[in-house]
């Protein structure tokens, strides 16, 4: 088997199973009071690495490049409570411009 | 189960889900196109689509083997980019009480996008809105898939569309609902913080993602700041 199909199938099954350990082996069971706190917390704290690492990371680099121009017009526009959309649009044109200015 | 899931229907999590699907067909594309080039061919890109469902793991996956990475390397990258599933896995448990199909079948419509668009605040997830915008999500991905690897020649390079800093932009979209908390100050060993829960949760998961990013493989940096919510451990009463 190739070596692409290989990483298809491994990186499918073992996806599914990162996602399905919770649900198959929790399903329909309330987590310890403890717990509450931390689950609402995940969120931010995920979706603010992956910002970070998609605005700064190249690799194993930190870079400052267009991207940090894009995302910073993307925070302005979700200030002034522009849609989801706009949001990402606006992103990707401000880069891109960026980029074609930089050649 | 309506009354523990809040009034939100599968209606409402296909309306909500609409922008981002947008989007999301968008990073498809792009990753149609890196993935051809990168020498997936046709097919494999979007059978990966369909059943690993991540966007950030495939394009690390095919850009390890773009770089003549072997099979091990970038399957192991992908997985540490989804590492963050087992916990966000366990945050939708327990609300998913169907059967091992049901609950599988939610499993996998589980990415980001559906995930915080079926959060309903205080540790509480929707699974019918969970469903429907997954399902939105997925849909939305394996067409751009397919629109990538087929029409890829005259897309040209995605990041000269910069279609990369769509990415942090659509989850910097995701994340700024989520920093509101009734909560004014954050109690953090010992010390009371002038900042909200999430905010002081955000700022630290940023923090600890860029100081690994150097010394780490990709993923363990996103894995490792999801370890910013512990600051939410109520002591044992």
């Amino acid at each position: 088997m190739s070596t692409v199909w290989v990483v298809v199938i491994v990186s499918g099954v073992g996806t599914l199973a990162l996602k399905a350990a919770g649900p198959v082996l929790f399903g329909g069971k309330q987590l310890p009071d403890r717990f509450t706190g931390v689950v609402g917390l995940l969120g931010p704290a995920l979706l603010a690495a992956l910002v970070a690492i998609g605005t700064f990371a190249d690799g194993q680099h930190l870079v400052l490049d267009g991207r940090v121009l894009g995302v910073g017009a993307a925070a302005a526009a979700i200030r002034f409570r522009a849609p989801v959309l706009v949001v990402v649009i606006i992103a990707a044109a401000v880069t891109a411009t960026a980029r074609a200015i930089a050649g | 189960m309506a009354e523990t899931s809040g009034d939100r229907g599968f209606r409402e999590g296909a309306v909500a889900v609409v922008p981002m699907a947008v989007a999301v067909f968008g990073f498809g594309l792009s990753y149609g196109v890196l993935a051809r080039a990168a020498g997936m061919g046709g097919v494999a890109p979007v059978v990966m689509s369909i059943t690993t469902f991540a966007g950030s793991a495939q394009f690390a996956a095919a850009s390890v083997l773009q770089a003549g990475g072997a099979a091990a390397t970038a399957a192991l990258s992908a997985l540490m980019l989804n590492a963050r599933y087992l916990p966000i896995g366990v945050t939708v448990a327990p609300w998913l009480r169907g059967s091992i199909w049901s609950r599988l079948l939610h499993a996998h419509l589980t990415v980001d996008e559906s995930w915080v668009i079926a959060a309903e605040g205080t540790g509480r997830w929707n699974p019918r809105v969970l469903l429907a915008a997954g399902m939105g999500i997925w849909i939305a991905w394996v067409l751009g898939t397919i629109g990538g690897v087929v029409f890829g020649d005259v897309i040209g390079d995605p990041a000269r569309l910069g279609l990369d800093a769509a990415f942090p932009a659509l989850f910097l979209a995701l994340l700024v609902p989520q920093l509101r908390s009734t909560e004014r100050t954050t109690q953090v060993a010992g010390l009371r913080i002038g900042a909200p829960p999430p905010v002081i949760a955000a700022l630290l998961g940023a923090a600890i993602a860029l100081t690994l990013t150097p010394f780490t493989p990709a993923g363990v940096p996103i894995v490792a700041a999801g370890a910013a919510c512990l600051i939410g451990l109520r002591r044992r009463p």
